[in-house]
């Protein structure tokens, strides 16, 4: 089995929002939630990058260890997914998740949240495969359609990798030793314990 | 993070401007921003932040790697305390009411009954008691209810306690907020340390030896203790929870997480002394439910636990010490 992961490389992406765009379009994400995002560094200056991100699908992901009511788990494929019959909107996978995934949409008095919604690596959720359930709460299953998320497939610079991680990091090296530079596989040191060496 | 960000840039033109002259054709895209230079700048609860074009301010945090802290903090740790902290609580009561058996009154009944606590305070104390023990509950089984419940419920089932346990949290904690202001104010005055308390104290307020009872007025140290205690951590429960419930205004994640923490410390500790007051309130002690359960406690149970509040009681009544004939 595939290990799924992302991979920006910032040296491509152009902060064009395609990306965060075809997201919300392919999953019909709700008003007020970014399931992806780019996110500008060293806005202005020389050498500024900008770095397209979403849930990194961690390895031993922080967010499930918090959960109190256990509505994560993990697809053979490496993926974290979630359940939103499970899920009570208590906010802890949003103050563990290091990349700022888990968002709520507003749903009642005091400003409660509601499920929580995150990238899925358009992967669905425990529902049957493209059933409507399924479609209505996590958006489109692309994976089972044995297609990669949509952000990276259409991304135009082809800077956002989706993919098993050893095969995008391999294309990923080549990019930096062809180049002579990279500003690193932004995330991964946080995600998944390594990054990625040249 | 500014300043962070700066000393990036910093590097960043010293990098340029030291390479430059070196190279026939400088690529000013090749020393940029990177990872590795950014996390080796990171302080510890420093964040990877940026410029994002989205309404969400939050959302212009790239990478926040201290959350992992939080994390295994909140997965491991606060569980592992909490669940300490209850189990250890009941095995010590049990083990106390097996050597110590149930503290009786020395001189029996006298079925003579004494006034102890008006409708009014009952009222406080049982809305403070009921709220607290469905605020702890429902609190936590957040914490540790997924080893202990779901693996008997089933996720749809526990699912469905835990959403509505968090809705009781989350409204209840407002009837606990008044019940805790209307206890202060009742029973503040009782509840001054004096030198009462320390004789109290030296002869373990009665509790391990059979016919030892120090005087004490209308609460004796030990319910000081637990008055205090229930004030003070009822009052840290109850800020931490509102900037909870509120989030927007209690500031940053790294806020959020501390609030949390500091949260749930102290309902472990508070539980376990709660437990320990249930159990002395209960099966630990004949007629001291009475207080809080009629309001009224047998007089010889009164004289052995609270020999000054009866002398205090009856002297201004004037009923036993006035009319001794009778």
């Amino acid at each position: 089995m595939a290990r799924m992961k992302f991979l920006c490389d910032a040296d491509r992406c152009i902060e064009c929002n395609a990306c965060v765009t075809a997201c919300k379009n392919e999953h019909e994400v709700p008003w007020g939630i970014n399931r992806r995002r780019v996110v500008t560094l060293n806005d202005g200056l020389p050498g500024e990058r900008s770095v397209s991100m979403a849930c990194m699908h961690c390895t031993d992901a922080p967010c499930a260890s918090v959960c109190p009511v256990n509505c994560f788990y993990t697809t053979a494929d490496g993926v974290v997914l979630h359940n939103k019959d499970t899920c009570i909107g208590c906010g802890y996978c949003s103050y563990a998740c290091p990349f700022g995934a888990p968002q709520y949409p507003q749903t009642a008095n005091f400003g409660t949240r509601g499920k929580m919604d995150k990238c899925t690596y358009c992967a669905g959720g425990p529902e049957a495969d493209h059933s409507q359930a399924e479609y209505v709460k996590y958006g489109r299953n692309r994976l089972a359609e044995g297609k990669l998320p949509l952000c990276a497939e259409m991304c135009s610079t082809k800077s956002l990798l989706a993919g098993d991680g050893d095969i995008i990091a391999e294309i990923y090296r080549e990019r930096v030793v062809t180049r002579g530079y990279g500003s690193g596989a932004w995330g991964w040191r946080t995600a998944y314990g390594e990054t990625v060496t040249v | 993070m500014k300043h962070l960000l700066a000393r990036a840039a910093l590097a960043l033109t010293l990098g340029l401007g030291a390479s430059a002259p070196a190279l026939a054709q400088v690529n000013p895209t090749e020393k940029s921003v990177s990872e590795d230079a950014l996390f080796q700048a990171l302080g510890s609860g420093d964040y990877v932040v940026g410029r994002i074009t989205i309404p969400d301010a939050n959302a212009g945090y790239l990478i926040k790697p201290d959350n992992k802290i939080w994390a295994a903090l909140q997965g491991d740790t606060l569980h592992m305390v909490s669940i300490v902290a209850i189990v250890g609580m009941i095995v010590l009561l049990a083990a106390f009411y097996m050597i110590r058996g149930k503290i009786r009154v020395d001189a029996g009944l006298s079925g003579r009954k004494i006034l102890r606590f008006n409708v009014i305070e009952r009222f406080a104390h049982w809305t403070l008691a009921s709220t607290f023990i469905i605020l702890a509950l429902s609190g936590l089984n957040i914490i540790i209810g997924k080893t202990v419940l779901l693996p008997v419920l089933g996720e749809a089932a526990f699912g469905t306690i835990s959403a509505w346990g968090k809705i009781a949290h989350n409204f209840l904690a407002w009837s606990f907020m008044v019940a805790l202001v209307m206890v202060l104010v009742l029973w503040i005055v009782h509840n001054i340390p004096n030198s009462v308390d320390l004789q109290w104290i030296q002869q373990g307020g009665g509790l391990l030896r059979k016919g030892v009872h120090p005087p004490a007025n209308k609460f004796n140290a030990g319910q000081k203790v637990i008055f205090w205690a229930v004030i003070l951590g009822g009052a840290a429960l109850s800020f931490t929870g509102f900037l909870l419930l509120f989030p927007a205004e209690a500031g940053t994640p790294a806020d959020w997480q501390f609030f949390q923490t500091i949260h749930a410390v102290t309902a472990a500790v508070l539980s376990a002394i709660i437990i320990a007051h249930i159990y002395i309130g209960s099966v630990g002690m004949e007629g001291a439910f009475d207080a809080m359960g009629s309001g009224e406690v047998d007089e010889n149970w009164a004289r052995e636990h609270h020999s000054l509040w009866v002398e205090e009681v009856k002297g201004s009544s004037g009923s036993a010490r006035a009319h001794p004939a009778e």
